[in-house]
């Protein structure tokens, strides 16, 4: 094929480019990944029984702000790495802001408890539940947002692209998650939502290369 | 940065919205810049200039149907740029080369232009047309190959205009997506 003849075809009825189905597609992938996480949550795990009571309200309202958090950074990273180009125009660390925030009160929460009541805080009842679910209710959530990205975007770093993907799927999963769990602590939240969320942005960003190819 | 920038970006602005010419003449200088850009580098790392064709042709077509990425607030250069080196590596990663570093500080190497009229790569449009489903097919053939506006199409193919220009568009990816499998297979 002659390149003339390629230009030829592409530049034959050129029809005006919608410029804003990008960003709007990835955040209705999020919030549609949110969705299914939300109901995945609900229909195998439930509700906690014990919303009525403050503490239990005041540790949901922490959980679910501290994986928005993350939801909402990952999402606003993951638009600018959907364009060529785009990782050289993020800060990455942004992503962190939550994850510190929820370290720096676990640790207080540590430092004013006698210790021992550690060992209570940090590892909780439902650590292992905890594991094994956000993951697993990530799996949606993350493919509705792969989908999306080879679809409508051109991503130039897809390790970093597939890792922002996870790391929003993974915020989602624990939003979801959160409606469920009774470990109210703080460590017990940094480490386990914490650290679930990060396995699954280490996941994305083994499966990047892979999935987002385009 | 690079010279004719604001020439590349308000043509890559007018071809978003719809206007032809402009984005005929924007694909047309991107193709000799990506060509000279090809060239040097596959030369560089001692690979057949012969593949350089192949990823112009491959890159033209991924700036079409991506463009929309295209955030006009931001600098074209870069993002044209961007694209050609993701190719690149993608290319070199998945032709098994000795991966070597494709150094990240060269957008001025795009200034460069390599004018090869009637410069042919080893695809075949016809190939490439006749795995696309029936209906992708006809669409394409009318409205981007023959020229017939989307109305005209859409009444020869007793199609919806809608449904014609969404055949275009998938058929276009379609084959995009066929071109850089092709490439690497």
């Amino acid at each position: 094929m002659k390149t003339d003849d390629l230009i030829n075809m592409l530049s034959t009825n050129v029809e005006p480019v919608d410029r804003g189905q990008l960003r709007r597609s990835l955040g209705l992938a999020v919030a549609l990944g949110a969705g299914g996480a939300l109901v995945a949550a609900l229909l195998t795990l439930g509700v906690r029984p014990d919303l009525h009571e403050p503490g239990a309200l005041a540790f949901l309202g922490l959980k679910l702000a501290f994986s928005a958090g993350v939801v909402l950074m990952a999402s606003l990273l993951l638009t600018r790495l959907a364009r060529p180009g785009g990782e050289r125009r993020t800060r990455p660390v942004l992503a962190l802001l939550p994850f510190a925030a929820i370290v720096l009160l676990a640790g207080l929460s540590l430092a004013y408890a006698p210790s021992t009541h550690w060992e209570a805080m940090i590892v909780g009842d439902m650590w292992l539940e905890c594991l094994v679910s956000i993951p697993i209710i990530a799996i949606v959530p993350f493919a509705v947002i792969v989908w999306t990205v080879r679809r409508l975007a051109a991503p130039t770093d897809l390790a970093r692209t597939g890792a922002f993907a996870g790391l929003a799927a993974g915020g989602v999963s624990a939003m979801g998650y959160a409606l469920h769990c009774m470990d109210d602590s703080l460590p017990f939240i940094a480490l386990w939502y914490g650290g679930t969320i990060i396995l699954c942005t280490v996941a994305g960003a083994l499966l990047g290369p892979r999935l987002l190819r385009w | 940065m690079i010279a004719n920038e604001a020439e590349l970006r308000a043509l890559m602005t007018a071809g978003l919205n719809g206007d032809a010419a402009a984005h005929r003449a924007l694909l047309d200088r991107l193709s000799r810049h990506l060509r000279a850009y090809y060239k040097n580098k596959l030369a560089r790392i001692g690979r057949s200039a012969d593949e350089a064709e192949d990823l112009v042709q491959d890159t033209l077509m991924a700036i079409h149907t991506r463009r929309h990425t295209y955030d006009p607030g931001e600098l074209f250069t870069p993002w044209a740029h961007a694209i050609a080196r993701y190719k690149l590596i993608d290319h070199l990663r998945h032709t098994k080369a000795s991966m070597t570093d494709v150094p990240i500080e060269d957008a001025a190497d795009f200034e460069a232009q390599d004018d090869h009229a009637g410069a042919e790569s080893a695809l075949d449009l016809n190939r490439l047309l006749a795995r696309l489903p029936e209906k992708m097919r006809r669409a394409i053939r009318h409205v981007k190959i023959d020229g017939l506006s989307v109305a005209e199409t859409a009444a020869r193919c007793g199609m919806s205009e809608s449904a014609v220009k969404v055949s275009v568009h998938r058929g276009l990816k379609a084959m995009a997506a066929a071109i850089a499998q092709g490439r690497t297979t």
